[in-house]
């Protein structure tokens, strides 16, 4: 029965948590942004008193339920499991916990977190790393399933679908997330819990905690005939059935062993025990993984072709990012610090971005965190859905009033790229484009009256939303840029 | 990226397809009803006389009222491969034949430098005497002004068409671009003219005309030629419907009413050739509260069909040129014409009256001719106007923000112009650089009609108020 409780938790939290990545409508983070927001992470970053009290408590009162409900890494090792287990029955064995790499692991994450390495906190966290998977290897099938629906309705005359693009937004995220994803696929394929129990610093933070949890299984010695079927089913590695001991800091409280007992020897209930077996070294030969900084390395791919184009039509020269000294970061986020110390590159809010904006920084001390980018869009005055997303309180709510006073960042006008200079012809998109009239048309030389106007930018007033870059018809480079700032201002 | 390249390829496609169709002459209401279509059969067996023709003053031809116009055999392209399907062609070119039409309209511009080629492989399978060709002399860019340029281009259509003799040769398009100066820096200046009137003399050309777009005073200037002796045409070819004739000024002030235009020639003798009877489809497309009206008045016809007999009535027309790519547009508009029924002045009123209506809605008069094209900054400058119209004729326009379809209306268009036109060749990206207004015969102010979506596409992504009075002015 509390498995079954478990397992519908944990397939409605995991629905709709993968949900969120997939949604690009953004109309569901409504109703379930909120579980993005109670992720022990995102709400320890987003200093969410009342959550992470809540989290701890929790722990406290039935252990690890967290890592087998509202996990989305957890829930997904365990569907993974579930494959491994019906490969073959009964494929795991009691084995000691390996004390000293979780603890390391758990040091170095805090060391990071607190000396602002954003791309190693967030390789680590183990909801923000299911984020990047849903994001990049699973948003891609859904949006194409969207688009096929969107290829019919199109013939019948109907708007219920849209087609939305499919892209790659950086190749350092997509391979981090694969091999996120083949690593935790194996590690849980042979060893169910694996990651969760020596890796993952929210499972062993939590683990402290949960060896004191009030309501946990405990083995009725009088019952229990030693067969070890417990210890041969227990995802976590942490039941030794001849001790009849449960290591409490790596039970994750999935309930299967209640069931899997056929004497009826393990029950749910409060009961005080010694703490468990302690560490016996760590056998890291059996136990290895892949050191993630090889992954580090970016791939490049070909360049798609050029788009064939019906006669009739220009072909259009694909837009390339200038080179930007300071990355630009959306409004909510304050500044490039706070984002940096906050994020865990959970990529909610790329998925949601509608207007191909943010994609995952592949700067090596920012990695996978969100930037922004006007190659394919701008940051539309419309939209302030990233804030909204948000669950780590790196990029805070704000509304589009106060999105329209913020600078984010300024535009930079580089005028041997401007058509009017160029292709001698007037144009003022730019300017035309600018929501708040930052930019003006003025002549390129001032004493020649017949000259080309040319943008100037009023940088005081210029908040670096990027409609002018985006919308700039200079190819492949814009005539104007938005250089971003570190901290954003209020105008 | 592959799965983007494809969809807007096809989206194109289908545009282009669609648009097509309205031209042909084809009306929806009259295809969905089925009542309509028998009386339309019991139509035709009443029809007994066949093709209306009418005579040229100057060398007696029997033309037939319905021409073909050969701009759009673009339609008939393979999707992937782009090729113009030739089987295609000779099959409508056939049928033509078959049916009495006999005049068929080509230029060196069209179908991208196929059209004549294509045309006249299909026409050359027919006795030369019974068809008439016209062709043009398309030097619409000013590096194609010179008399070598010039002469190249025409002597080349011999060669596309692989004929010896042009029965109808038009100067193309005078009147666009700089006026009077322009026409005489393309045909006058470079002594083209005088070569032309030469092969007229010689047999080489059997009629020499011209079509006339945009400044007045071309025209006049023409006629006052003509009037003087220095050069005298056998026929010429203008922009005649049913809102043209005395309302062009109210769509754009330098457009000329048809009225005007047809009476000089009359006055004159010389013969008229009309294009754009259906304005560019949009008088078979039209609102879905006029085209009952139309219904009502006479369930048996098509929407199209008042619109071709409109240009056909008056006496000195010669021919009514109209694109058929399709069968169906095709069998339609023969019916229309074996033999037309002239329209009683009646009729001619409610028709001014249908257009004072169909002139209340916004539409943008492109015709879908795509002389603008390329946009040297990849706009899909027809693509983007006909979504813009599409969604007004089918009144799926938001006409205020407080409208109570509102939100419907909102996605609808906002979806729709990304499915007909990539996002980035939306009119979000014009330039400005006014490259293409010189080009179009319409006299849109292409420029000022990007902005005007934009302005209006901005609005409903913001959701920014606006009422009836926002975009009427800026028309």
């Amino acid at each position: 029965m509390l498995r079954k409780l478990r397992i519908g938790l944990a397939a409605i939290f995991y629905a709709a948590i993968t949900l969120l990545f997939l949604d690009f409508t953004g109309t569901t983070h409504k109703f379930l942004g909120w579980m993005a927001k109670i992720q022990f992470l995102p709400a320890l970053l987003a200093t969410n008193v009342a959550i992470v009290i809540a989290l701890i408590l929790l722990t406290l009162l039935l252990g690890r339920v967290y890592c087998s409900i509202i996990c989305p890494l957890g829930v997904m090792q365990d569907i993974i499991a579930f494959f491994g287990r019906k490969s073959r029955k009964n494929r795991y064995s009691y084995s000691p916990a390996k004390n000293i790499l979780r603890y390391t692991v758990l040091v170095l994450f805090i060391v990071a977190m607190v000396a602002g390495v954003g791309s190693a906190v967030a390789l680590l966290a183990p909801y923000s790393a299911y984020g990047r998977i849903a994001q990049n290897l699973l948003s891609p099938l859904w949006i194409a399933g969207n688009n096929v629906l969107a290829y019919f309705a199109e013939r019948a005359d109907s708007y219920a679908f849209y087609t939305a693009p499919v892209w790659i937004r950086s190749i350092a995220t997509f391979s981090v997330a694969a091999a996120t994803l083949v690593i935790i696929a194996i590690l849980s394929w042979r060893g169910g819990r694996t990651y969760c129990n020596t890796i993952c610093p929210v499972g062993t933070f939590l683990g402290i905690l949960s060896r004191f949890s009030l309501l946990r299984p405990t083995i009725d010695t009088a019952k229990c005939n030693s067969c070890g079927l417990c210890s041969r089913n227990c995802k976590a590695s942490c039941i030794d059935g001849k001790s009849h001991t449960i290591d409490y800091s790596r039970c994750v409280a999935c309930m299967d062993c209640l069931e899997n007992c056929k004497k009826g020897a393990i029950s749910y209930t409060y009961k005080r025990t010694k703490a468990t077996a302690e560490a016996e070294g760590c056998d890291a030969s059996r136990r290895s993984f892949l050191s993630v900084a090889t992954l580090f390395a970016a791939g490049t791919i070909a360049k798609a072709e050029e788009k064939k184009i019906n006669a009739g039509l220009a072909i259009i020269e694909d837009k390339k990012a200038p080179v930007r000294e300071t990355r630009i970061v959306p409004p909510g986020a304050q500044s490039v610090r706070n984002l940096a110390n906050r994020c865990t590159a959970c990529q909610l809010c790329v998925s949601v971005c509608p207007n191909e904006v943010l994609r995952p920084s592949s700067n090596l001390a920012t990695l996978m965190q969100p930037e922004m980018s006007y190659e394919r869009g701008y940051c539309r005055p419309e939209c302030t859905k990233c804030s909204e997303v948000c669950p780590t309180g790196a990029i805070r709510l704000i509304t589009k009033e106060d999105k329209s006073a913020t600078q984010i960042g300024h535009a930079v006008v580089i005028r041997e790229n401007c058509i009017t200079q160029t292709d001698n012809v007037s144009c003022d998109n730019c300017a035309r484009h600018c929501p708040v009239g930052a930019i003006t048309m003025t002549r390129s030389n001032p004493n020649d009256k017949a000259s080309r106007k040319v943008p100037v930018v009023n940088t005081e007033r210029c908040i670096g939303c990027g409609a002018c870059e985006n919308l700039c018809p200079a190819r492949p480079l814009s005539a104007i840029y938005v250089e971003g700032h570190v901290t954003h201002r209020t105008i | 990226m592959e799965n983007n390249k494809n969809i807007n390829r096809r989206d194109f496609l289908k545009r282009l397809n669609a648009a097509t169709a309205a031209i042909g002459g084809a009306s929806l209401v009259g295809c969905g009803n089925a009542s309509t279509g028998t009386t339309a059969t019991a139509t035709k067996k009443e029809k007994s006389g066949g093709m209306t023709y009418r005579t040229t003053p100057t060398t007696g031809d029997k033309v037939s009222l319905l021409g073909y116009g050969c701009l759009r055999w673009f339609s008939l392209r393979d999707k992937e491969t782009g090729i113009i399907d030739q089987e295609g062609v000779n099959e409508l070119v056939d049928y033509a034949i078959a049916h009495g039409v006999n005049y068929f309209d080509t230029a060196p511009v069209y179908c991208d430098g196929e059209c004549e080629r294509v045309t006249g492989i299909a026409l050359n399978r027919h006795p030369r005497d019974k068809f008439f060709i016209a062709a043009k002399i398309s030097n619409l860019s000013p590096e194609q002004f010179s008399r070598e340029e010039t002469l190249k281009m025409y002597e080349n259509s011999f060669k596309e068409l692989n004929m010896d003799y042009i029965d109808y040769l038009l100067l193309h398009g005078v009147g666009m671009g700089k006026g009077i100066e322009e026409f005489e820096a393309r045909f006058i200046n470079n002594g083209v003219l005088d070569d032309l009137i030469e092969d007229r003399k010689k047999g080489r050309i059997r009629n020499l005309g011209w079509s006339f777009h945009g400044d007045v005073k071309v025209f006049d200037h023409l006629l006052k030629l003509h009037d003087e002796g220095k050069y005298t045409w056998d026929f010429a070819q203008i922009q005649l419907n049913y809102v043209d004739w005395k309302h062009a000024q109210e769509e754009h002030p330098r457009n000329i009413n048809a009225d005007y235009l047809y009476g000089e020639l009359e006055k004159r003798g010389i013969p008229a050739v009309i294009m754009e009877p259906l304005l560019g489809g949009r008088l078979a497309n039209v609102p879905d509260h006029i085209a009952l009206q139309l219904k009502e008045r006479r369930p048996d016809l098509s929407i199209a069909s008042w619109a071709f007999r409109f240009a056909g009535t008056r006496p000195g027309i010669l021919s009514v040129l109209s694109g058929m790519p399709y069968m169906e547009h095709l069998k339609e508009n023969i019916e229309t014409f074996s033999p037309i029924e002239p329209l009683t002045q009646e009729d001619m009123d409610f028709l001014d009256s249908t257009a004072q209506q169909l002139l209340r809605y916004p539409t943008i008069p492109c015709n879908d001719c795509k002389y603008c094209m390329p946009c040297p900054y990849g706009l899909d400058i027809p693509g983007i106007l006909q979504h813009f119209n599409k969604c007004i004729n089918e009144g799926r326009m938001p006409l205020t923000s407080q409208d109570p379809t509102y939100r419907e209306a909102r996605r609808a268009f906002l979806i729709g112009y990304d499915r007909s036109v990539p996002k980035l060749r939306q009119a979000d990206h014009c330039t400005g650089c006014n490259k293409c207004t010189q080009h179009c015969p319409q006299n849109i102010n292409i420029p000022r009609q990007m902005k005007r979506i934009d302005r209006f596409v901005e609005d409903l992504k913001q959701e920014r108020e606006f009422d009836k009075t926002t975009y009427i002015w800026m028309r």
